[in-house]
C-alpha cells in the first residue's frame, strides 16, 4: 500500500503551496495519474481522503486525470500507445523495446481555491 | 474561485534524497544494488551467499530492510561484514531517506559493494529510487512463471533477473525459458542468472558478473 505515502506527498506539496490561513479554502487537489505510474488511482484518492480528515485540508478532495501510456519502438521508430497491460510490444513490428515517453507520470497539477469568506 | 498551479512530481522529496545518496555512492566510488522480490524469493539466502563468495577480494556492507525484526541483519552479520537494520514499521518499501540514515551509521570509505535488502514486496518498492546504480530483483521458480507480466512495473524497472531455486524444478509446473519469456516481453534488457542459493549453484557466475561491474567503474 505506497499509495498511502503517494497521498501523504500530495498533501506535502499541497501544504508547501498554499498557506495554512488558506487551507479551508481548498476544494479539489488536481493529480495526474499515468497508466504505467504504478499505483492505483483509486487507492490513492482513498489514502488521500483519509489523510486529510482531521487536518485543515479536510474539506479538499482529489480529481484524478488519467493518464493513457505511449511509446516510441526502439526498432521501426513507430510512435505507439501500450496497452496497460503485458506484454508492451510495439503493434506494428512485435518488437519488446519500448521507451515508455508517457504514462510514468504522477504529477500534482494544482489546487482550486474557494473565494476567501467576504472576498470579492 | 481561484486555482494554485503546482506543476510537481508527487514523489520529488523521494527522488531527490536519492540522488543525493546517489552522489555519495558515486563520490565513495562504491557499487549500490537495490535488491527486490516478494517474501521468502530467497533475497537473504542470496545475500549470505554473495558475501561467502565476494568477502576475501570485496569490502561489502550491507542495509537490511524489514517490516519488522532484525532476524535478517543477524543473519548477515555472522558474515563478519558491517550491517545495519531498518525496520519500517508496518511500511511497505524502503525509501531514500531511510537508506541516508542508515548508511550514515556504515564507514562508506571501507566499502566497495553495497547491498540493500528491500522489504519483501514485488509492488512498492519498484515506485521508489534509493539511488542505487541498478536494482536486481530475484524470482523463486516456486512463484510461477506468470509473475514478470503479474508485476510489470518491477521488472521493467530492475536491471538483473535472478531466478532462484532453480533446484526446486523438479517438483513445481514453472519452467525456466517461460520465465525468462515473460520477463523479456516486459523488458528485453534483462541481465539474467539462474540460481539456487542454498547449494551455491550458479552463485560464481553472479558473482564473477558482479566482478567485473565493480571493476568496469560502474558509474
Amino acid at each position: 500500500m505506497h499509495e498511502a505515502s503517494v497521498a501523504a506527498g500530495i498533501l506535502d506539496l499541497v501544504r508547501q503551496h498554499v498557506p495554512a490561513a488558506d487551507a479551508l479554502r481548498v476544494r479539489a487537489v488536481r493529480v495526474r495519474i499515468g497508466d504505467m505510474a504504478g499505483v492505483v488511482p483509486d487507492s490513492v484518492g482513498f489514502c488521500f481522503d483519509a489523510i486529510v480528515a482531521g487536518t485543515e485540508y479536510g474539506s479538499a478532495f482529489l480529481e484524478i486525470d488519467r493518464i493513457p501510456a505511449h511509446g516510441v519502438c526502439g526498432d521501426c521508430g513507430r510512435a505507439a500507445m501500450i496497452d496497460s497491460l503485458p506484454p508492451f510490444a510495439c503493434r506494428s513490428c512485435g518488437s519488446p523495446f519500448i521507451t515508455v515517453t508517457a504514462g510514468d507520470d504522477l504529477t500534482v497539477v494544482d489546487v482550486e481555491l474557494d473565494e476567501a469568506p467576504g472576498g470579492p | 474561485m481561484s486555482v494554485v498551479t503546482i506543476e510537481r512530481k508527487v514523489l520529488e522529496k523521494n527522488d531527490s534524497l536519492a540522488a543525493a545518496n546517489r552522489d555519495r555512492f558515486t563520490r565513495n566510488g562504491l557499487l549500490a544494488l537495490n535488491i527486490v522480490s516478494s517474501p521468502g524469493a530467497g533475497k537473504t539466502t542470496l545475500l549470505e551467499a554473495t558475501i561467502e563468495h565476494l568477502k576475501s577480494r570485496v569490502r561489502i556492507g550491507v542495509v537490511e530492510g524489514d517490516v519488522q525484526t532484525d532476524i535478517d541483519a543477524q543473519r548477515v552479520a555472522r558474515y563478519g561484514v558491517p550491517v545495519v537494520q531498518i525496520v519500517t514499521n508496518g511500511g511497505c518499501h524502503l525509501e531514500a531517506g531511510l537508506v541516508a540514515q542508515a548508511v550514515d551509521r556504515l564507514d562508506l570509505d571501507a566499502i566497495d559493494l553495497l547491498l540493500i535488502e528491500n522489504v519483501g514486496n514485488l509492488v512498492c518498492p519498484a515506485n521508489f529510487d534509493l539511488g542505487e546504480a541498478m536494482k536486481v530483483v530475484v524470482l523463486s521458480i516456486t512463484e510461477g512463471a506468470d509473475k514478470p507480466l503479474k508485476y510489470p512495473a518491477m521488472f521493467r524497472h530492475a536491471s538483473v533477473l535472478i531466478i532462484n531455486k532453480v533446484d526446486l524444478l523438479p517438483y513445481v509446473n514453472a519452467g525456466i525459458d517461460e520465465i525468462e519469456e515473460y520477463a523479456r516481453q516486459i523488458n528485453p534488457r534483462l541481465v539474467i542468472f539462474k540460481t539456487a542459493a542454498t547449494t551455491r549453484l550458479g552463485i560464481e557466475e553472479w558473482c564473477n558478473w558482479l566482478t567485473s561491474r565493480l571493476t568496469a567503474g560502474h558509474a
